[in-house]
C-alpha cells in the first residue's frame, strides 16, 4: 500500500540555486501520486510532495442526510480538511480551527468545477482530506489529491483539477514554497487549474508583491501544475491501466 | 447556513444585464455603491467604525489587551480579526458557531491587513517575550447585501486609524498603564480591499446580493496606497481565466486609489 518516500534528493539540477534546499526556481520538490490506498471509501488516493504526506478519501455520490444543505438540482461537494495532531512540529489540538474552515471551504469551491454536480441532485459527494505530515503547501497537495480520489471513485469529472504554488523567497519568484521558504518568504500564492482549459479554480495570495510579481507567479505555479497533472494522470493509469 | 434557491429568471435577467454593458441598479462595472464611513461609533470601544457600501452594514470595533507575544515573535504585538454574521444580517444566517463563510471573512482581511504591514507590530511590544499590545479586531455584519469583504477590511482599516490606546510604561519590570494618556496606533500603512464578481463573462466590482447570488465566481484583490496586491482571495464556484485574473489585478490599481479617499485622512 503506502510506502513513504524521503526527501533528500532535492537540487540535483542546479548547482548556482539559492534555495535553501538547493532547487531551481520552477524546480517541484519530489512527489508521487499514487491511487486506491484504502479499502473502504469509494475512492482514495495518498501524495507526497516533498516532506508532506496527504491522504484522501472519497465517499459518494451519497444520500445527503442534513435537508437544509440540499441542492434541488445538484449535488453538493462537502470537504474536510484536517491537519493529524503529529503532523507539524508542535502538536496541532485536534480539531477544526479557523484555518483548516477556510481551507475546506476554498477546497471544494476548487474541485467543484470539474465535478458534473447536476447528475446527481440532492445527494452529496464527500471529499476527506487528512494531513500526515505538513512541509508548507499542503493546501495544494490535498487538491491534486483529491482529484485523483474523485477519479478513483468514479465520479463524473470534466477535468482533473490540480494545484500547486508559487511564491516569493528571498527576493526571488519561486515555485513550489517548501515549509521554510512559506515562513521566511514574502508571498504565496496557491494556484488551482484545470489544465484542459487552463480555467483557474483557486487562487489566493498571501504577502506582498507587485503585479508584475504576481503575474509572474501566477504563471509559475501554472507550470508546476501542468507538471503535477501527469502525474495525476499517471496514478489513474497505473491503477486501472489504460 | 442556509440556501437560498434563486429563480432562474433572476439569473437569467441579471447575466443579460451585464452582457448589455448594464446593471440592475444603473451602475458602471467600475462603480461602487455609495460608501457611508463613521468613526468612533461606540464610546467603549478604543476604536471604531460603520461602514456601508449600499445597503451592506458592518459595525467594526478594535480593543486592545495586554497579553503574551508568540514565541516566535517575541517582540511583535498581535493583530487578531474575528466576524460574527449574525442571524439579524440576514435570514440565511443562522446563530451558532461561525460558518465557513464568516471564517473565510475574517482571515480575508486579516491577511490583508497583516501582510500590508497596516499597524506597525513592533512598536505594540511592552516588554520582549513577556507583554505585548493585542488588538481585537471585531466585525459585526448586521446587514447582508453583498460585498462583506471590501467593506470588512474598509471599515477595519477605518476603526484601526481611529483607535486610541492608553499608553503603557514600564516600571521595575511591571507594565503601567495610563489611562489619562491616549496614543494612537502607529498606522505604517493603509491597504484596502476590491471584490469583483464574474456574471455574463464579464467582471463587475461591488456586487450586490442579487448579483453574488448568481455570480459564477468572485475575486477580492487586496491593495496597498503603493500599488502593491497584499492578499487575494478566490471563491465561487466557477472558474477564472487567468487573463480575467490579470485585468482584475489591473483595474483594482484605479478602483482602491478611489476608496482611499473613504478613509480619514491621516490621523497622526
Amino acid at each position: 500500500m503506502i510506502t513513504i518516500i524521503t526527501n533528500k534528493i532535492l537540487g540535483k539540477n542546479s548547482t548556482s540555486s539559492k534555495r535553501a534546499d538547493g532547487r531551481a526556481s520552477d524546480e517541484l520538490r519530489p512527489f508521487k501520486i499514487e491511487a486506491g490506498v484504502l479499502e473502504r471509501a469509494d475512492g482514495s488516493a495518498y501524495l507526497e510532495l516533498g516532506g508532506n504526506k496527504v491522504i484522501v478519501a472519497v465517499y459518494g455520490p451519497r444520500e445527503l442526510h442534513i435537508r437544509r444543505l440540499m441542492q434541488p438540482d445538484r449535488a453538493v461537494l462537502r470537504c474536510r480538511y484536517n491537519m493529524a495532531p503529529f503532523s507539524v512540529d508542535d502538536r496541532k489540538r485536534p480539531g477544526p480551527d479557523r484555518r483548516s474552515v477556510e481551507i475546506s471551504k476554498i477546497t471544494s469551491e476548487a474541485l467543484m468545477p470539474a465535478v458534473f454536480l447536476e447528475k446527481f441532485p440532492r445527494s452529496t459527494i464527500d471529499v476527506f482530506i487528512e494531513v500526515l505530515e505538513a512541509e508548507g503547501g499542503t493546501r495544494c497537495a490535498g487538491i491534486t489529491a483529491a482529484s485523483v480520489a474523485l477519479a478513483d471513485a468514479g465520479v463524473p469529472m470534466r477535468d482533473l483539477v490540480v494545484a500547486c504554488a508559487a511564491g516569493k523567497s528571498e527576493g526571488e519568484v519561486v515555485l513550489d514554497l517548501s515549509e521554510v521558504e512559506d515562513k521566511d518568504g514574502e508571498a504565496d500564492v496557491p494556484v488551482a487549474i484545470m489544465p484542459r482549459t487552463g480555467e483557474v479554480t483557486l487562487l489566493q495570495s498571501d504577502g506582498n508583491l507587485t503585479p508584475e510579481e504576481f503575474g509572474k507567479a501566477l504563471n509559475l505555479a501554472i507550470e508546476g501544475c501542468m507538471k503535477l497533472s501527469e502525474a495525476q494522470k499517471e496514478a489513474i493509469i497505473k491503477r486501472y491501466g489504460d | 447556513m442556509g440556501v437560498t434557491i434563486i429563480p432562474e429568471i433572476i439569473r437569467e435577467s441579471l447575466n443579460n444585464l451585464v452582457k448589455n454593458g448594464e446593471r440592475s441598479d444603473d451602475r458602471s462595472f467600475d462603480d461602487y455603491r455609495d460608501i457611508y464611513l463613521e468613526t468612533g461609533v461606540i464610546s467603549k470601544a478604543e476604536g471604531s467604525a460603520r461602514v456601508k457600501i449600499g445597503k451592506t452594514q458592518i459595525m467594526v470595533g478594535a480593543k486592545p489587551q495586554i497579553g503574551e507575544p508568540f514565541s516566535d515573535t517575541p517582540n511583535v504585538g498581535v493583530l487578531m480579526t474575528n466576524s460574527e454574521l449574525i442571524p439579524m444580517a440576514s435570514p440565511d444566517f443562522e446563530p451558532g458557531p461561525p460558518d465557513e463563510r464568516s471564517v473565510e471573512l475574517a482571515r480575508v482581511t486579516d491577511r490583508c491587513m497583516r501582510e500590508a504591514g497596516v499597524v506597525d507590530l513592533e512598536k505594540l511590544c511592552i516588554i520582549e517575550g513577556k507583554k505585548v499590545w493585542m488588538i481585537f479586531l471585531d466585525l459585526h455584519i448586521i446587514d447582508y447585501d453583498g460585498n462583506l469583504m471590501d467593506a470588512a477590511v474598509l471599515g477595519s482599516m477605518a476603526a484601526l486609524m481611529d483607535a486610541k490606546i492608553p499608553e503603557a510604561k514600564v516600571e521595575d519590570d511591571e507594565v503601567v498603564i495610563d489611562p489619562e494618556k491616549k496614543v494612537s496606533l502607529p498606522i505604517k500603512e493603509k491597504a484596502l480591499m476590491c471584490t469583483f464578481a464574474k456574471i455574463g463573462g464579464e467582471l463587475i466590482v461591488d456586487p450586490s446580493l442579487e448579483e453574488e447570488q448568481v455570480m459564477d465566481a468572485r475575486i477580492s484583490i487586496g491593495m496597498r496606497a503603493d500599488g502593491s496586491i497584499c492578499a487575494m482571495q478566490k471563491g465561487g464556484m466557477q472558474p477564472l481565466n487567468k487573463d480575467e485574473i490579470l485585468k482584475a489585478v489591473e483595474r483594482t490599481g484605479e478602483i482602491t486609489k478611489k476608496l482611499m479617499e473613504h478613509l480619514p485622512q491621516n490621523n497622526q
